[in-house]
């Protein structure tokens, strides 16, 4: 019984972790069909948003949930004018310029930080089910996991925010025929989408070590997620993160850590081989 | 620019420029610089495999370096077990094009597009990468090779004559036979993309409906061009394997694959000479840049990745050609002529078949 619990919780928690990594790509390539490849630095850049906030004294969680996103936040609005808006609708240049600008971006922050490992320590402690002891800090991520589908929905259907960003998304040109500026919206877009991408970094700050390279770990993972959801940006962030990280979680379980990411990365191939459009391209259609 | 570029004078230029330069370079240079030349040749042939695959069939493998790693690899391991290395050699060839073929069958039949191309090579690349590095300690063998996880396998017995255990190639040999695989494999890949077969890949790649409606299969002809592009980076992969003498799981990382494409997009896509260029460029960048402090290859490699796609995207071969092309009809041609021109731009026209795309036409 405690065993099941425990399996549980490791479940939610591999769903939740691919939920917070993916959301940034998520919403940046369902809105804007832009793929990020830096979401891993951007998300770098938020753990060490993090560092440096805790080197000047500040909360954890202010750090955390305040300070990480904002930094990274304005780092995408400088990115998007710079770069990414030249390359709108060459999806492949897109890739490539993005890819260079994740390598860059590891480049400076080795030069700047050095190449070392700096760590954050896990807040909270643990807690105990039976025989077996639960870090708090887990059930934080689960917690910050649903917040976050919740508001993202709550932003994309009841402000006006989300109606503007879904219009313009669907027709560009008819936005702008009635008086909205894509490029605001995209630029805006952009840059939340980098800010979760930071939001994102910094919550599992405590968990990975915070090294300049510590984004290849994610970017993969984060575009098959986003790439298997399909078209729908929540449902398919939703749907993909659960099978993916249900997958890793049980083959961890059987096996070991490695093969568990092999699994999930099998299964990603397997299923676009089935579902080419995604889960959201065959089910749940028309959601959000 | 294409004129040229597609005339079988550049193809006997280039061989021309690479047979000098192999029998030149053994004569002024030392063993230690000869060395270094080795491996420019060797990432060479590995950015002449993409070259192909994707300038020529509109097929951007983000996971190149798979079957590059998947050659050393395979070629270690083959060693190690049976000594003489002429089978190994070919096994490093074989094997990578198999996978490239069992891969692009899942991509090119189930028609998944240019984003999903790049997931799954990406994805296929992490995972070898992910079980190679898992696999230390000594009970991970493949007969009688330890894989030797992230520590990759040491002290690779080198290529030998074939049947000739005892005759190991010296570097000045081995330098002799990754040149001429360099030479034959550029030779290779000019007639096979002035072949009928190549004049399909290249078809396919510019519009793929018109050319299943012309009654071709572009899917085998495509999957075609992928499990060449696989065998040639297999052959780099043995060729570095036997370079160092070593190989491990760093080859399948992401750095490498991210390198890779630099060196196609920085020489030029759509043609075969520029990846060269390319890569040797690049190469020598790296190897400058790791003798300073100053700046790190990431930061170097990046910039140069984010600057080539927004303000160079044809790459440095082409530009050149081009500019080259601009000054010399100036010269030749002051006065706008009305005849003559009419005549060139005319055969330009029937000859620029295999027009080369832009990147930005081809994502249209």
């Amino acid at each position: 019984m405690d065993l099941a619990l425990i399996v549980l919780i490791q479940v939610l928690y591999a769903v939740a972790s691919l939920v917070i990594i993916s959301a940034g790509l998520a919403v940046i390539f369902g809105m804007m069909k832009v793929i990020n490849l830096a979401h891993g630095e951007f998300m770098m850049l938020g753990a060490y948003a993090v560092i440096a906030a805790l080197k000047v004294g500040a909360n954890l969680w202010f750090a955390i949930f305040i300070i990480a996103p904002i930094a990274v936040g304005i780092v995408g609005v400088v990115l998007e004018r710079l770069i990414i808006r030249r390359l709108y609708g060459r999806m492949v240049d897109t890739m490539l310029a993005t890819w260079g600008l994740s390598l860059l971006l590891v480049g400076i922050v080795t030069s700047v930080a050095g190449n070392t490992t700096a760590g954050v320590s896990a807040p909270l402690g643990s807690f105990s089910i039976g025989a077996y002891s639960v870090s708090g800090y887990t059930l934080v991520i689960i917690a910050v996991a649903v917040v976050l589908a919740v508001a993202i929905r709550w932003v994309l259907t009841r402000t006006q925010f989300g109606l503007i960003a879904r219009g313009t998304m669907q027709k560009p040109d008819m936005a702008n025929a009635l008086g909205i500026s894509p490029s605001r919206v995209y630029s805006v877009t952009f840059a939340v989408g980098a800010a979760l991408s930071g939001l994102a970094g910094a919550l599992l700050a405590p968990l990975t070590g915070v090294v300049p390279t510590m984004g290849a770990a994610f970017v993969a993972k984060a575009f098959i997620t986003v790439i298997g959801g399909g078209p729908a940006i929540l449902a398919g962030l939703l749907g993909a993160s659960t099978l993916f990280g249900t997958i890793n979680q049980l083959a961890t379980f059987v096996t070991t850590p490695v093969l568990g990411e092999v699994a999930l990365l099998l299964a990603a191939i397997v299923m676009l081989r089935l579902l080419p459009q995604g889960i959201t391209g065959r089910f749940f259609k028309g959601s959000l | 620019m294409n004129r040229f570029a597609n005339s079988w004078a550049s193809a006997a230029l280039c061989l021309a420029v690479g047979i000098a330069l192999m029998f030149v370079l053994p004569g002024v240079m030392d063993d230690y610089t000869l060395i270094e030349v080795t491996i420019y040749a060797v990432m060479a042939i590995l950015s002449v495999s993409l070259a192909f695959i994707w300038g020529f069939g509109g097929i951007l493998c983000f996971g190149q370096a798979a079957f590059f790693g998947l050659g050393s690899y395979t070629y270690a391991i083959a060693v190690v077990n049976m000594g003489d290395s002429t089978v190994p050699f070919l096994l490093a060839i074989v094997v990578p094009a198999l996978f490239a073929m069992l891969l692009g069958y899942v991509i090119f039949y189930g028609r998944l597009s240019d984003v999903y191309m790049g997931v799954i090579t990406l994805t296929v690349t992490l995972i070898l990468f992910n079980l190679i590095n898992s696999t230390a300690g000594p009970e991970w063998r493949i007969g009688t090779a330890p894989l030797g996880g992230f520590n990759g396998i040491p002290a690779i017995p080198t290529l030998n004559w074939p049947g000739q255990q005892d005759e190991v190639l010296t570097a000045k040999d081995l330098f002799y036979v990754t040149f001429t695989c360099l030479l034959v494999v550029y030779a290779g890949l000019r007639v096979l993309i002035a072949s009928k077969i190549g004049r399909v890949i290249v078809a396919a790649k510019e519009n793929e409906q018109r050319v299943l409606l012309l009654g071709y299969d572009a899917r085998a002809y495509k999957l075609f061009c992928f499990t060449v592009g696989g065998a040639i980076a297999g052959l780099a992969g043995c060729l570095f394997a036997n370079w160092g003498a070593f190989t491990s799981p760093t080859i399948f990382g992401l750095a490498q694959s991210a390198q890779i494409i630099i060196w196609v997009i920085v020489g030029g896509l759509g043609t075969l000479i520029g990846p060269v260029v390319g890569a040797v460029a690049i190469q020598w960048l790296t190897s400058q840049i790791g003798t300073q402090q100053v700046f790190n290859s990431n930061l170097v490699l990046g910039g140069i990745l984010v600057v080539f796609v927004l303000l160079v995207p044809k790459g440095i071969v082409p530009s050149l050609g081009q500019l080259f092309e601009a000054g010399w009809r100036r010269i030749r041609r002051p006065a706008p002529a009305a005849k003559p021109t009419a005549t060139a731009s005319a055969t330009a026209v029937s000859v620029e078949a295999p027009r080369v795309m832009t990147p930005a036409e081809q994502t249209s």
